[in-house]
Formats: C-alpha cells, sequence, structure tokens
C-alpha cells in the first residue's frame, strides 16, 4: 500500500474503481458525507413540495395522495439517508484519526455497510414512480395504514429498510469494535474525545434496536402478505403492539440521530473557547444515562392511544427524568464558553445556535411529556416545530458545523469565512422563521400530516413557507462552498487549523495523509 | 488496546461492492416475489450472487489468517464483530418475544373486556369493556385463544379461524408423544456436544473434535427434521397454520425464526467440521469454529426460551 491512492490524474477507471473498491477509512468517510448530503438535497426537495403546497389554503400544486408521499419520503430520506449517513461519515473520517488507529477495525465490512445505502434507497425511491406510489402512511408507518391501506409498493419500502437496517448494523459493529480494540496505547476510554464516546454509545443504541425495526417491517410484512394477524384485533392482534415496537426502536433512534451531534458540538466549543471541556466525565455519564433512558420511555410517543393511566405516569415522569442528564450537557457547554477566549467562526456559530436552539426543542419536549397536555398537542405543527427544533437546529446544524470545522484538515484548503456565516445567518433566520410559527399553529390546533388546513392558519403558513425556502437556500450555499473549498480554497498546511484545537487528529499534517497511525502513536 | 504490532488494513476489495450487489438485488426480487403474479427469479439470483461473494470472502480471510497476517488483535476485531452481532440477533428475538409477552398479557384481556393484571390495572378500563360490548362481543380472554374475536362475532363467515388444537403441554400421560420435549432434548445435548469437541481441540485432540462436532452437526439436522415433523403435523393433522390468529402468527414466527437460525447455525458448523477435516484450527486458533459455537449457544438459549413461553407455560 506504499502507493497513494488514485486521483483523476490516474484516468477514470482507476479513479472510480478506488471509491468502489476502498477500504480506507477516510475514503469511506467521504462517500458516507456525499451521499448523505445527496440524499438531504433529495429530502430537502420534498419538503420544498410540501411547503409549497402549504404555503397557501386549498390545493394548488399536487394531489393529497402525492402530498402523502412527500411527507413519508421526507422524513425517511432525511432520517435514514441524510442525518445518520452524515454522522457515520464523520465516524469513519474521525474516529480512526482520534483515538490513533491506523484504520476501523474491519475494513471491507466497512465498505459493504456504505454501498448497502445507494441500493436501499434506490429501491425505496423508485417506488415513488411505481403504480400504486410511494409510501404514503407517515415515516412511522403506523400499522394498519401500512399494512392493511398500504399500496402494493410497501414490500419494496420493507426491504429497503432490511438491507439499511444491515448497513447500519455493521457499521455500528464496526464501529464498537474500532473502539474497543484499536485504541492507541495510553488512550484510556476517559481520555477518548467526546465524540468518540457519543459514537460509540449510538452504535450500541444502534445495535440494539435496528433489528428491533426488523421485526417490526417483518411483522408488516407476513401481515400483509401471509395472513399473519400481529397488527389486527380479528385475529387476536393489536395495532398498538405495531406502535410499541416501532416506538421501542424510534426512541433511541432519535437519540442516535442526536448523540453523535452532542458529540461534534463537543468538540468544537472548547476549540473556539480555548478552554477544555468543562465536565468531561460528566458528559460521558450523561451520554450514557440518556442511552439508557431512551429505552424506557418509548410510549410518550403514543398518550393518546388508550394506554392504562400507570402506564401514562410512568412514561411521563421517566420521560422527564431524560432533562436531567441533558441538561447537564446544556450546563456544560455554556460553561465551557463561560470566561473563554471565544472567537466565532463558521462552526462556533453554528454550535452555538445548536446549543439555543436545541435547548429550546428540548423545552417543548418537555411540554410534551406532559401526558394531559399531550392530549392537546398530539399530532399537530406543534410535534412538528418540536422535532425539527431538534433534527434540524440539533443535528443537521451540528453536521455542518462538523464540516466546516473538519474541512481544512480533510482537504488542506481554508473555506471562505465570509461566506460561511453567510450561510449561518440564513439557516439561522431561515431556520426559525419556518419553524418557530409552526408552534403557534400547532397551538391552535392545526394537525400535522394534511395537504390543507382551515383559514384561520393561512398567516403562519405562509411565513413558514418562506422561512422553508430561505432555508433551502442557504443548503445551496453551503454545497457551493463546499465544493469552492476542496478546488479552489485557499491551501493551509497548519497541523491545528485551529489555534484552540486540541487532540490527536490536530497532531497529523494537513490535509490529513492517506493512511494515518500506521504505527500507533504513545500517548503520554 | 494496540501493541507494536501493525494491524492488517487489506488493500482494495472488490468483495463489498458485489456483496452491496447482491443484497440489493435480493431485497428488489424479494420484494417483487411477494406482489401477486410474482416470481422468485431475481431474489434466486442476488442470493445465488450472495451465496458466492461471502463463500468468497471467508475464503480470503481464511486464507490471510493461514498467510499469518492476522494478528491477535485484528483477530480480537473478529471476536468483538461476532459477539456484537449475536447481540443484534438477540435484540431481534426479543422483538419477537416482546410483542408475545404484550399480546398474550395485555391486548388478550383487553379484547375479551377484562382488566389486564392485577398491578397494572385491577378493573377493567372503559376501552376493554367496550371492546366487550362493541367490537368483539362474545371473545373470551384465553391462551391459546382457540377462538379468535373474529370467529367470536362472525362465526364460520370469520377471516382469522382459531386453530383446531394447540401445541401446548399436552399433560404427563402424553408426555413421551410431545414434540418440543424431543426437540428440547436435542438441542440442549447438542450445545453439550459442541462443548465436548471445543475442548478437544483445545486439547489438540483432532479426532475427538471431529466425532463430536459431526454429531452436534447430526443432532442441528435431527432438530430441523423434527421440526418439519412438527410443522406437518400444525398444518395437516391440528388446523394450526400461521393464518390461526394471534396464536399460529406467535407461534410460527417464533418457532420459524428460531429454525433459520438453527440452520444457519448448522450449516456454520457444517463448515467448520469440513475445515476440521481439512486440518484448519490449532489449539489456540480456532476463532472459525469458536463463532460458530457461540452461535449455536445462542440458538439453544432461544429456544429454552421459546420452550417455556411459546409450549410449556401456554
Amino acid at each position: 500500500m506504499a502507493h497513494g491512492p488514485a486521483t483523476l490524474a490516474d484516468g477514470w477507471l482507476k479513479y472510480i474503481s478506488r471509491w468502489v473498491f476502498t477500504t480506507n477509512h477516510k475514503d469511506i468517510g467521504t462517500l458516507y458525507l456525499w451521499f448523505s448530503f445527496a440524499m438531504f438535497i433529495m429530502g430537502g426537495a420534498f419538503a420544498m413540495v410540501i411547503r409549497a403546497e402549504l404555503f397557501q389554503p386549498g390545493m394548488q400544486l399536487i394531489k393529497p395522495e402525492f402530498f402523502n408521499q412527500m411527507t413519508t419520503m421526507h422524513g425517511l430520506v432525511m432520517v435514514f439517508g441524510a442525518i445518520m449517513p452524515a454522522f457515520v461519515g464523520l465516524a469513519n473520517w474521525m474516529i480512526p484519526m482520534m483515538i490513533g488507529a491506523p484504520d476501523m477495525a474491519l475494513p471491507r465490512m466497512n465498505n459493504l455497510s456504505f454501498w448497502i445505502l445507494p441500493f436501499a434507497f434506490a429501491i425505496l425511491t423508485s417506488t415513488l414512480f411505481m403504480e400504486g406510489g410511494g409510501p404514503n402512511f407517515g415515516w412511522t408507518f403506523y400499522a394498519p395504514l401500512s399494512t392493511t391501506y398500504a399500496p402494493d409498493t410497501v414490500n419494496y419500502f420493507i426491504f429497503g429498510v432490511h438491507i439499511m437496517g444491515a448497513s447500519s448494523i455493521m457499521g455500528s459493529i464496526n464501529i464498537i469494535a474500532t473502539v474497543m480494540n484499536m485504541r492507541a496505547p495510553g488512550m484510556t476510554y476517559m481520555k477518548m474525545p467526546m465524540f468518540v464516546w457519543t459514537w460509540v454509545i449510538t452504535a450500541f443504541l444502534l445495535v440494539a434496536v435496528m433489528p428491533v425495526l426488523a421485526g417490526a417491517v417483518t411483522m408488516m410484512l407476513m401481515d400483509i402478505n401471509f395472513g399473519t394477524s400481529f397488527f389486527d384485533a380479528a385475529g387476536g392482534g393489536d395495532p398498538v403492539l405495531f406502535q410499541h415496537i416501532f416506538w421501542f426502536f424510534g426512541h433511541p433512534e432519535v437519540y442516535i440521530i442526536i448523540l453523535p451531534a452532542f458529540g461534534v458540538v463537543s468538540q468544537i466549543i472548547p476549540t473556539f473557547s480555548r478552554k477544555p471541556l468543562f465536565g468531561y466525565s460528566s458528559m460521558v455519564y450523561a451520554t450514557a444515562a440518556i442511552a439508557f433512558l431512551s429505552f424506557v420511555v418509548w410510549a410518550h410517543h403514543m398518550f393518546t392511544v388508550g394506554m392504562p393511566i400507570a402506564g401514562e405516569l410512568y412514561f411521563m415522569y421517566a420521560t422527564m427524568l431524560i432533562a436531567v442528564p441533558t441538561g447537564v450537557k446544556v450546563f456544560n457547554w455554556i460553561t465551557t464558553m463561560y470566561r473563554g477566549s471565544l472567537t466565532f467562526e463558521t462552526p462556533m456559530l453554528f454550535s452555538i445556535a445548536f446549543v439555543i436552539l436545541f435547548t429550546f426543542g428540548g423545552f417543548t419536549g418537555m411540554m410534551l411529556s406532559i401526558a394531559a397536555a399531550d392530549m392537546q398537542y398530539h399530532d399537530t405543527y406543534f410535534v412538528v416545530a418540536h422535532f425539527h427544533y431538534v433534527m434540524v437546529a440539533g443535528a443537521v446544524f451540528s453536521g455542518t458545523a462538523a464540516v466546516y470545522y473538519w474541512l481544512p484538515k480533510w482537504c488542506g484548503k481554508m473555506y471562505d469565512e465570509t461566506m460561511g456565516k453567510l450561510q449561518f445567518w440564513i439557516a439561522f433566520i431561515g431556520f426559525n422563521i419556518t419553524f418557530m410559527p409552526q408552534h403557534f399553529l400547532g397551538l391552535a390546533g392545526m394537525p400535522r400530516r394534511y395537504a390543507d388546513y382551515g383559514l384561520q392558519f393561512a398567516d403562519w403558513n405562509m411565513v413558514s413557507s418562506i422561512g422553508a425556502f430561505m432555508y433551502g437556500g442557504a443548503q445551496i450555499l453551503f454545497l457551493y462552498n463546499v465544493i469552492r473549498t476542496i478546488g479552489w480554497g485557499k491551501p493551509t498546511n497548519d497541523p491545528q487549523v485551529w489555534e484552540g484545537a486540541e487532540g490527536l487528529e490536530w497532531t497529523l499534517p494537513t490535509p490529513a495523509p492517506y493512511h494515518t497511525f500506521a504505527t500507533p502513536p504513545k500517548l503520554k | 488496546m494496540s501493541t507494536e504490532s501493525t494491524y492488517y488494513v487489506p488493500d482494495q476489495s472488490k468483495l463489498p461492492i458485489i456483496a452491496a450487489t447482491g443484497m440489493g438485488v435480493m431485497a428488489y426480487g424479494a420484494a417483487s416475489w411477494v406482489l401477486e403474479g410474482g416470481t422468485a427469479t431475481i431474489f434466486l439470483l442476488g442470493s445465488l450472487l450472495m451465496a458466492g461473494v461471502l463463500y468468497k470472502w471467508w475464503s480470503i480471510v481464511i486464507d490471510e489468517n493461514m498467510r499469518g497476517l492476522a494478528s491477535p488483535q485484528l483477530k480480537h476485531s473478529y471476536v468483538l464483530g461476532m459477539l456484537w452481532f449475536i447481540f443484534s440477533e438477540v435484540m431481534f428475538f426479543a422483538c419477537f418475544f416482546g410483542a408475545l409477552f404484550y399480546v398474550r398479557v395485555l391486548v388478550n384481556s383487553w379484547i375479551g373486556g377484562e382488566a389486564a393484571v392485577g398491578w397494572f390495572d385491577d378493573t377493567p378500563t372503559d376501552a376493554a369493556a367496550a371492546n366487550a360490548v362493541h367490537l368483539w362481543p362474545g371473545y373470551e380472554t384465553a391462551w391459546p385463544p382457540m377462538i379468535t374475536p373474529d370467529q367470536a362475532v362472525n362465526g364460520d363467515a370469520a377471516q382469522f379461524k382459531g386453530p383446531d388444537q394447540n401445541m401446548s403441554f399436552p399433560g404427563w400421560d402424553r408426555i413421551l408423544h410431545w414434540l418440543p420435549l424431543w426437540n428440547t432434548l436435542v438441542l440442549i445435548t447438542s450445545s453439550f456436544t459442541v462443548h465436548i469437541a471445543h475442548t478437544a481441540l483445545k486439547d489438540d485432540n483432532r479426532k475427538k473434535f471431529n466425532i463430536w462436532l459431526g454429531i452436534t452437526v447430526a443432532l442441528g439436522i435431527f432438530f430441523l427434521f423434527l421440526q418439519v415433523e412438527e410443522y406437518i403435523e400444525a398444518y395437516v393433522h391440528m388446523g394450526l397454520t400461521l393464518e390461526s390468529g394471534i396464536y399460529g402468527t406467535t407461534f410460527f414466527m417464533l418457532t420459524g425464526f428460531h429454525g433459520m437460525h438453527v440452520t444457519l447455525g448448522t450449516v456454520m458448523l457444517l463448515i467448520q467440521w469440513i475445515r476440521g477435516l481439512k486440518g484448519h484450527f490449532t489449539h489456540d486458533d480456532q476463532f472459525g469454529f469458536e463463532a460458530a459455537s457461540w452461535y449455536w449457544h445462542f440458538v439453544d438459549v432461544v429456544w429454552v426460551g421459546l420452550f417455556l413461553f411459546v409450549y410449556v407455560l401456554a
């Protein structure tokens, strides 16, 4: 492996086969990141269709059937195609460099985990062009909407989810094996960077719940095609069983999405505060506590389904408990910044916005956790606003911050700071214009997932749509800035890149060589 | 933790993309197969591709190990990989067991208009009471439910009909004719025989290893044979099918997935047996066999759970 990676100069065939046959964690990380960005654009386009239709009351652009497919595909593509692979991409790039490993533990399986995804999403999106249309039952695919009343194409959805899950499980096993087995001598668990910690806990969650999702779609498959009655009360089953299984997967899933985002922010804030992370060990324990709690709170998504009162109370209080470790994290981020010598480069701006807006989303989560109040909020735009504050201002902002933060390390070129900041402000303002009004709409009673709405909701919907187009535009700027940096950015070869950056990855040359830490570094 | 030795990072590999293609074709093929008028052709093509690439993949890994490329650290990665894979399998079964418990303990009572369990809600909720009056009048809570709620309301016109007989414990006088008991004995015995084989291999007693591993594989095949026998009996004589309401559903899905895992485990052990005959493994390097035996113990433990909750406590 003395030779470097193939470049375009070696000819197209060699260049393409480099990416297709690669076992290199950096190449695979790059593949994941570009794939997730492509999915982000596609899922974003679906969102634009939704917001365009909701710009005014009444039906203007699309049919309600297609609207349902758009909300479903937007959720599925963003969760499974954009956010999750983006963080897996970051994990691939950064974990070996952060713990002093030569590569991921199982490099060939690593490549397999990635290449399953294009197939899975090709299968999933191809349903949009099939007879009967794509999945139209919401990204949570509740039975019997997704069984008895589903289009025939649901079978493609089911098997697509199956191989996607296989990809996630393999990817997570790889991360766990890497972190447990590949740390450089002296890199004890409690010296690992927070990003590595959050990812290893996330990987554990994935290995634990992706099989449960596989079980849920298998039950659907059997109910649809083979006459079983898991979700049919006539045979003695229960549609609510689906919701229990789905949310047993689904609640840890939201932490799968947000924990790596916590990790990213925990790397960036200390750098630009020029102070070590405040309360490192409490951060680790808080992450573990959140992960544990995520397994025992799932039915707070189901308060209105008709649970016994004991269930409602238990899930309400258990859910509120999550605020404690999450509060610890927010406190630590703020305290890290306290009396630091702060500078506000683009990654830091996104990280600070993350802390503020994620906390806001957390508070609306607390409102939703109150079982009695949730009877009013359930399935309204309040819920939509809530989870977009944690998914977009949480996960996507932190992903964007991560790209700006590590891009110079990856390609040895500096991005355009002005354009980065411009993107941040457009995204920040656009995001809030989009989703803040949705709180009001929801509290006023506008239900989610409908193609039309009453006239009293018209004003805020128009505002929300304008914000959404703004936010969408910011992503084009993002894409442009990244391509411009890679192609024509100002070269830099300072290993540290950022003045306050600390950790093994910043001891490596910039840009990071193709193979790093072939012999493990020694830590004090 | 890392040592001074360098970790083997394979150069470019064509395996993953072929495997991913195989999986993609299988997924697409399976989805079009279950549609009305669908055929298995595409799915089988994908499976063939997948089987071929897995064979090649593991041949390469074995070959790398024999060429001494696999450092102790790399072997430890394989160990971790296998253990966490088994953990994911545990969670897959947990999903189906969870469904069984939920349906048995809660749903079954609620449909029948009863309170679930004393400490949970001691009087029937309004919803449960309404079930008994408006939705499923005449359905009586019972496990296994021999009459489905559908049947209780619609009689012979029902879509879901309960089984004529179930697989539960038939009483002490008929215990020797109870297939699940024999299945349990066979599978538990096989866990011991695979352990004997393991100890023999550690002692470098190749002959003993080959014999006892061979016996384990035979027991695995025998278990599967009994399982097929049981399914035939269920379908032909007991009126117990996938479509016999929630009892048939949970019974066949749990035992069926277990059976698929036994099949996989048997194939894994068979391959290790052939490798053993070819002279692979030494007393301190036997990961392929060990991984297969862990998997075997795992399917054994799942069976014990099945035997208790699907057969005995019914």
